[in-house]
């Protein structure tokens, strides 16, 4: 469904992605696991049109997606970013609804609440917590309102950037199950970044070992352990010793 | 060693202007982008009418209360000045054409430089450093559609009405000063005001209003949406903006009032 070929993107001196190749099958969920800094973001972004490649070729089911219509391609993605992103000026139920109050999957308003309050209350949230702002909810919460707002057009394909970065474990094992539940729930495509073992072992159908710019590996999720491959065994322990150099 | 000696700063002069060129490409081309999206929809009506009200109405008590001050200062060091060579009747004249023509649009420019360019810079810069403005992509919202034209438009529709404000509020504190400590007639005061003003004096003053409002908010929203990560950047963005906006209103001014009134 989403293919990668020999994707390059640097910014100036500093080379992020060196060649990446990586192919999602439709209604997997892949998870890219590597180091801060070694391009796992900008992966996701590329895929989304939000930065624009140097060189190589990244396709939706065969369509380029540097030409394709951006309106309705945007329509198939639903995205949880890593601090939320949630915004501050609207309330939660706008902020959840947000795609279907404007554009081609536009409802009217009293639609609109009442699927963003269905969505709330799918991620665990009261319809107590639709009027208020985003400042006067927790991290927990500001991240479930934010999976609401990705699954809220139900969306074919979700990105999940970071899910668990800042939770505390228990509330990090709630949004991995919330994640999965909805994965396998919506049939959707999904690919998640993150370095949270924990997430990998609970979120992964297929999981993606990104270092320096390319994927050294990558095979299901059962097969991760016994992969044999010194990278990702390094990563997996979280070994200080190994190919990957660590600053001490 | 000495051609090197004279090629270094004059390397670095040629660099600055290169910068400084490039820098003018990029907020012209950005300037651009956010006039064509005028004509182009979705257009987001609910924004420009949030922005008419920021940019507008809660801006009038520091426009209104500025534009008193000045207009009473105006009127003491005309009437201090004129006094000079027996000239203290021209307090009204000159009060009315340096409130309409110059201090008006000028202050207001100013004050919304401050208030207005600052605001939007740090509200689009923290989008941007918190990820919002790259979620509003991601959900088929053109940040420049979204962020910029409601601003800008609001800026351009509400700033020549601030100035009209800003110039009449000014000329009333001359009037107040006039004839309550200068021993001025209200009503011959405020017939040599009206008499000596032209409609070219309030057509520039207008036509300032709308270009500096347009300055003060496209640099606003240039700097905010390419702010740098962090803190620090949101800082820069705002710092930025703000002395970007009030020297272009300052040379802006300059060429304009060369077109309306030079000889």
């Amino acid at each position: 469904m989403i293919t990668l070929e020999d994707v390059h993107k640097s910014f100036g001196p500093k080379q992020v992605l060196r060649g990446l190749d990586l192919h999602v099958p439709r209604g997997e969920s892949m998870v890219i696991i590597g180091g801060s800094g070694t391009g796992k973001s900008i992966c996701i972004k590329c895929i989304l049109g939000l930065v624009t490649p140097d060189s190589g070729r990244i396709t939706v089911d065969g369509v380029n997606v540097q030409k394709a219509e951006r309106d309705a391609f945007l329509a198939r993605f639903g995205m949880l970013f890593q601090g939320g992103a949630l915004f501050d000026s609207m309330p939660i139920w706008q902020n959840v609804a947000f795609r279907l109050m404007r554009g081609s999957l536009k409802r009217p308003k009293a639609e609109a609440y009442e699927i963003a309050v269905e969505k709330l209350r799918r991620v665990g949230l009261s319809p107590d917590v639709a009027p208020l702002y985003p400042a006067e909810l927790s991290g927990g919460m500001q991240k479930r309102v934010g999976l609401a707002r990705a699954i809220a057009a139900d969306p074919e394909i979700i990105f999940f950037d970071e899910p668990t970065t800042g939770l505390d474990p228990i509330m990090s094992g709630v949004i991995n199950e919330l994640i999965r539940e909805i994965v396998v729930e919506m049939g959707a495509t999904t690919v998640t970044i993150t370095h949270d073992m924990t997430s990998v072992r609970t979120i992964a159908d297929r999981v993606a070992m990104l270092h320096d710019g390319v994927i050294k590996w990558t095979g299901p999720v059962s097969e991760m352990d016994a992969s044999g491959d010194a990278h990702l065994d390094q990563f997996i322990h979280g070994r200080a010793d190994g190919p990957i150099a660590s600053l001490r | 060693m000495s051609a090197r000696l004279i090629s270094k700063p004059l390397a670095a002069i040629g660099r600055s202007v290169l910068q400084l060129l490039a820098a003018i490409g990029r907020v012209a081309i950005f300037a651009a982008s956010v006039i064509s999206h005028f004509f182009r929809p979705p257009f987001y009506l609910k924004e420009l009418l949030q922005s008419i009200l920021n940019i507008g109405y809660f801006s009038l008590p520091v426009v209104g209360l500025t534009a008193l001050f000045t207009g009473g200062a105006l009127a003491l060091q005309i009437y201090a000045g004129g006094a000079r060579f027996s000239a203290e009747a021209v307090v009204p004249q000159i009060v009315a054409i340096g409130m309409v023509r110059e201090l008006g649009p000028v202050l207001v420019g100013l004050m919304i430089a401050a208030r207005v360019t600052s605001s939007i810079a740090a509200e689009i810069a923290t989008m941007k450093v918190t990820e919002q403005i790259d979620a509003l992509v991601t959900l088929s919202t053109n940040p420049m559609k979204y962020l910029a034209v409601p601003r800008v438009l609001a800026a351009l529709i509400t700033v020549p009405l601030l100035v009209g404000i800003g110039d009449i509020i000014g000329i009333m504190g001359g009037f107040i000063v006039a004839t309550q400590s200068l021993g001025f007639n209200a009503a011959t005061y405020l017939h040599n005001t009206a008499n000596f003003l032209e409609p070219l004096d309030i057509i520039s003053s207008l036509v300032k209003g709308a270009v500096f409002g347009g300055i003060a908010a496209t640099m606003g929203c240039y700097y905010g949406m390419n702010s740098g990560r962090g803190a620090q950047g949101v800082g820069r963005a705002t710092k930025g903006a703000v002395e970007a906006a009030a020297v272009l209103i300052l040379a802006a001014n300059f060429l304009l009032t060369g077109v309306f009134f030079s000889v």
